[in-house]
């Protein structure tokens, strides 16, 4: 039996069959017979059993949930490589505007030159972030971007006769790299990281031949430093005639100061999700845009949204959606991508402009090395030192090896006794290369104070631990759910509601 | 099994694997450290009854909840039985890993590989 | 200072010392000279949040949306009623603003949002096993592929001509990664006529209801599919499957579709979202995130994210799919939106589009040079030719506010001058009329002269 208070009641359990939230519109054309439309053959035996519920119902329901949620718009969310910035509230005003949310994707290019305008503005302005000059919005996001970074280089490469085997990727790339290079059809070989957590330069000659058709780098890395060796990376990669690839995971750290196209990257992706603020939605949607070069543009996805300069002169230019474009590696996904997610990324970069931008890496990377610094005075680096002694640039990596070693409590644990805290925990167990990792993002948009607030809280459970290890073992405490039984989930997996 | 333990009477392969003989056939499964490094094992991937194994390559895998581990084959064989209960309850090889944890039961192809192996105390001294 | 930041003057002189640098600059030092930019960005000074708002207003004014004209489009996205409270609730910054719940103490919200959106796609495809969402619909279509490649490591795809344009280049795209062939079956009369299925073939791919709005027989496709030793795999429109025969029921392996028409905005093509469900055995093949339900330490029921082993994250270049943000939001949006239908809500809003494009169809096809591209069963959309000029006609019709569909010739070139007509429940009988009207004057106006058949 389970009682009307409990908060993990889900949607389908609180229905009771003749309740009802939607009625639907007069049927205002002569009924015809079920059967003459649809013979009974081709129907499903009974209804879905969705749920039956009234309008307040649902709102409360989901109303509780959200409840159950910690979020941004709450408190300090500093996940390393996830840039938790804050995500202003008028974009999801003009979002909304029905010229753009009611504007069906199949509509004639004629009747859509607002929406093509500002898709070929936001192309324009990526391309300027970027250092290179064209760009497909089409990609769903980071991971789509990544995908239509190793088919343009097989499209690239096999044009020019070459059929190469090998991707290269460095022992700190995110899990989607080493995934996208096997779905894109391609052996994964992994780079080590030098002592400094650089890219190790002479590992890398010795991976990188002939067979080798690109090197995905994330830079800064995801230990939140920049490679120093960029320029001899991009000689070696560039010289057996390999692309780079630049996963722009950590762009935030860099707009305005430099650019992936300087730097030789051939193809760059953005998350819009990351550095240009559009809402993380606790799980998507996003964007990936890609900025290629020009030797990489013939193969972009299909359509490409392009202007044309008008005939006569004093006319409008014209905005369309090209789909001739016979070396294009395909399409990705339907229609001209996440278009929503365009309009919000756009008005960001309207808002912040140029100097804006700038300031917004130049405080993320300040924030953050503050951050390591207030971490060091509250003398918590004998237990969680950072990885590699260096500034860092919009994050950075700390070990909690000795934390473990010394006060008997995992990373793990002070993640989830941070939770009691109010502060969502940084990225753990990543990268990979850091042991009892914690990754640390703080972003441009958190005051002083909230920083130093945390610094404080990480130095108060590092005491408690030395008192008492069983405390943080435990934690959460004060959380929606306490610790849960992921194993119990994964063995005997409960994916829906029984019926 | 809280305790390390590396039974006298198993044969041991650097890859965290042992193999108990008996004949010309062996019973496979994965030591303690094994078990003990991979944390709560949630699934084991059973290979099919007939595959044929061979020595040091991975024949299946076994997870737990944030790690997938590769298994290997201390020798070499076909496959003449696969322990199912671990359809269920995987756990068994946490709680037993060398008793009810059990793999694979294999028909050696080549008795002789057996002596590539390390003893009891050997894998021990090779975890330090 | 920007608008979005805090960290004034002072601020930064005192955290720079507390940091032991004299200058911002400093903290760049890592950066080679040689790759710095030496000038500002091109890209304007900023602008404040009401001359923003003035700006995104006047190029949302540029747009003709459904909001300005009697519109039929669909072809993968429809213009369907969103009820308020949908939006009301994915605003919210609990839903809005957090990360992928990788933390599930402080996520329970957003998790059981996800297994609740879990059960509801299950009941809709009738397959035990749905993901918390994929990006959308054509992409689902490959990402489908990916798992059949997995599961038989097979050389060819099937597709039906029937199968959404996007989603067959979408399969074409990846499969000349894989090194696989993908193989059109064509149409017949509307539906799938599949060839002689051979033993290299690794999935069978048809839409439900297809392209062209026709219902196909998924049971006798799934049939055909298996006997060959290959996957079934369905693109669904999920609304349709609220009467249609279930993927489940039909024997389908997998199940995807596009999510936009559940409780999800056109936005000129997205963000909306894919759903992707399959049978148990595939389960530890899918891409995406599954949540799952379990217990706390005090035994309180909860949800975490499970089977993880099969992502990136974890199982890197051996994962089922590189997916790793996908749509949670949108799916939040889907599940909201289902359970505000409910469930005799779904069949009641199916039925009236049922019963509305039966009208539709009926009138349109009676006129004078419109005729039927087939006669199936269809639930909210169709195809018609006409005969005339399409273009020349969508032209002609919009003069009258009317917007009579999507034209099939790019996407079909043996219809040149096929229609296709979506009639959700938007779309009322006066409308439907002001349709018959237009189309009516339009065709008569440009067809060819009288003499002259097709």
């Amino acid at each position: 039996m389970i009682r009307e208070a409990d908060d993990t009641l889900t949607i389908f359990e609180r229905s009771k069959p003749g309740r009802r939230a939607f009625s639907p519109p007069e049927l205002d054309v002569p009924e015809r017979p079920l059967d003459e439309l649809l013979s009974p053959e081709l129907r499903r035996a009974e209804a879905p059993r969705l749920p039956e519920v009234s309008e307040p119902e649902i709102v409360r329901h989901y109303n509780r949930l959200s409840k159950r949620n910690f979020d941004l718009d709450t408190g300090f969310y500093p996940l390393g490589s996830c840039t938790m910035k804050h995500n202003p509230k008028l974009h999801e005003r003009i979002a909304a505007l029905p010229g753009h949310a009611r504007l069906h994707p199949l509509q004639d290019p004629h009747q859509a030159q607002g929406a093509l305008e500002l898709m070929w503005r936001l192309q324009e302005a990526l391309g300027e972030i970027a250092g290179l000059p064209h760009v497909s919005l089409q990609p769903s996001a980071g991971s789509q971007g990544e995908l239509a970074g190793v088919l343009l280089t097989r499209a690239y490469q096999e044009d020019r006769g070459e059929r190469r085997t090998k991707v290269l990727t460095p022992d700190t790339a995110h899990g989607t790299n080493p995934a996208t290079v096997t779905m894109g059809g391609y052996e994964v070989v992994k780079v080590r990281s030098d002592t400094e957590g650089n890219v190790d330069l002479d590992d890398l000659r010795a991976k990188a031949d002939e067979d080798v058709a690109c090197l995905m780098l994330t830079n800064p890395s995801t230990l939140g430093l920049f490679e120093t060796g960029i320029e001899e990376i991009e000689r070696i990669v560039h010289g057996v005639g390999a692309t780079l690839y630049y996963d722009g995971a950590n762009l935030n750290a860099i707009m305005g100061i430099c650019r992936p196209g300087d730097m030789g990257f051939d193809i760059v992706h953005f998350n819009l999700h990351k550095s240009f603020t559009q809402p993380h939605g606790g799980g998507g949607p996003g964007a990936g845009p890609i900025a290629v070069s020009e030797r990489i543009e013939p193969y972009l996805p299909r359509p490409q949204v392009v202007r044309r300069e008008a005939s006569t002169n004093g006319a409008e230019p014209f905005y369309e959606l090209d789909h001739d474009r016979p070396k294009s590696i395909g399409r990705l996904r339907g229609f001209q991508g996440n278009y929503g997610v365009f309009v919000r990324s756009y008005a960001y970069i309207c808002s912040l402009g140029a100097p804006g931008l700038r300031e917004a890496s130049e405080t993320a990377v300040l924030n953050a090395n503050y951050l390591l610094a207030r971490l060091r005075r509250e003398g918590v680096m004998e237990y969680v030192p950072v990885a590699y002694e260096r500034l860092c640039m919009h994050e950075f990596v700390l070990s909690g090896e000795p934390m473990r070693r010394e006060l008997h409590i995992k990373t793990l644990d002070l993640a989830k006794r941070l939770l009691d805290h109010g502060v969502h925990p940084p990225t753990v167990y990543f990268p990979l290369i850091v042991e009892e990792a914690l990754m640390v993002e703080p972003t441009e948009t958190e005051t002083k104070e909230t920083l130093d607030r945390f610094a404080e809280v990480v130095a108060e459970i590092l005491k408690e631990a030395r008192e008492d290890p069983e405390v943080a073992r435990h934690a959460p405490y004060t959380t929606p759910a306490r610790r849960l039984d992921e194993a119990g989930a994964a063995r005997r997996p409960i994916v829906r509601q029984a019926m | 099994m809280a305790d390390p333990s590396y039974p006298d009477d198993l044969k041991y392969h650097a890859e965290h694997d042992w193999a108990r003989i008996e004949g010309d056939s062996a019973t496979f499964g994965i030591t303690w450290y094994a078990q003990d490094a991979l944390g709560e094992v949630v699934f084991f991937d059973p290979p099919e009854v007939g595959a044929e194994v061979s020595k040091d390559q991975a024949y299946t895998e076994v997870e737990s909840v944030k790690a997938v581990s590769d298994v290997f084959a201390p020798l070499s064989g076909e496959i003449t039985a696969v322990n199912d209960a671990l359809g269920d309850k995987p756990e068994t090889i946490n709680e037993d890993p060398y008793g009810e944890g059990w793999l694979v039961k294999v028909k050696l192809s080549d008795p002789s590989e057996v002596d590539s192996l390390m003893d009891a105390s050997e894998y021990q001294a090779s975890l330090d | 200072m920007t608008r979005y930041t805090s960290v004034t003057d002072a601020d930064r002189s005192e955290m720079l010392a507390t940091i032991g640098v004299s200058s911002i600059e400093e903290l760049f030092a890592d950066i080679p000279a040689g790759v710095r930019l030496s000038r500002p960005l091109s890209l304007g000074q900023g602008s404040s949040e009401q001359e923003v708002f003035e700006e995104f207003r006047a190029l949302a004014a540029r747009n003709t949306s459904a909001e300005d004209e009697v519109s039929f489009l669909g072809g993968g996205m429809y213009d369907h009623y969103v009820p308020a409270l949908v939006d009301s609730i994915i605003l919210r910054s609990e839903f809005l603003t957090p990360y992928t719940p990788y933390q599930p103490e402080i996520s329970q919200g957003g998790l059981q949002a996800m297994f609740e959106y879990q059960t509801a796609i299950s009941e809709l495809t009738g397959l035990p096993v749905s993901n918390a969402s994929v990006y959308e619909g054509p992409s689902a279509v490959a990402a489908a592929g990916y798992v059949a490649k997995h599961t038989n490591r097979r050389k060819r795809f099937v597709v039906s001509r029937g199968v959404h344009p996007h989603a067959r280049e979408c399969l074409r795209t990846m499969a000349g990664a894989w090194d696989m062939e993908v193989v059109e079956a064509p149409l017949n009369q509307g539906t799938t006529e599949l060839p002689e299925l051979t033993d290299d073939v690794s999935a069978v791919i048809v839409q439900q209801p297809n392209f062209l709005g026709a219902v196909e027989d998924l049971e006798t496709i799934a049939k055909a599919a298996h006997e060959a030793g290959g996957l079934a795999v369905a693109a669904c429109d999920p609304l349709p499957l609220a009467l249609l025969k279930t993927p489940g029921e039909s024997g389908i392996d997998v199940a995807v579709g596009e999510g936009q028409s559940l409780g999800n905005r056109l936005d000129f093509g997205g963000p909306s979202f894919g759903f992707f469900a399959a049978t148990e055995a595939l389960m530890r093949r899918m891409p995406g995130r599954i949540a799952g339900e379990t217990k706390d330490v005090d035994g309180k029921r909860g949800f975490v994210l499970t089977l993880q082993t099969r992502e990136q994250h974890i199982r890197r270049e051996k994962a089922t799919s590189n997916i790793c943000t996908a749509q949670a939001l949108n799916a939040l949006a889907g599940v909201i939106y289902l359970s505000w239908l409910g469930r005799r809500g779904v069949v009641e809003l199916v039925e009236l589009m049922l019963q509305r494009t039966a009208y539709a169809r009926e009138r349109l096809t009676a006129l004078d040079g419109v005729f039927g591209l087939h006669d199936r069963p269809v639930v909210r959309e169709f195809a018609l030719e006409l005969d005339a000029p399409v273009q020349r006609v969508i032209a002609r019709c919009r003069e009258h506010g009317v917007n009579p569909g999507y034209p099939l010739g790019r996407d079909y070139p043996e219809h040149e001058n096929g229609l296709l007509v979506a009639i959700t429940e938007r779309r009322t009988r006066a409308d439907i009329d002001r349709l018959v009207d237009a189309l009516s004057a339009a065709v008569a106006a440009e067809k060819p002269v009288v003499g002259v058949t097709r």
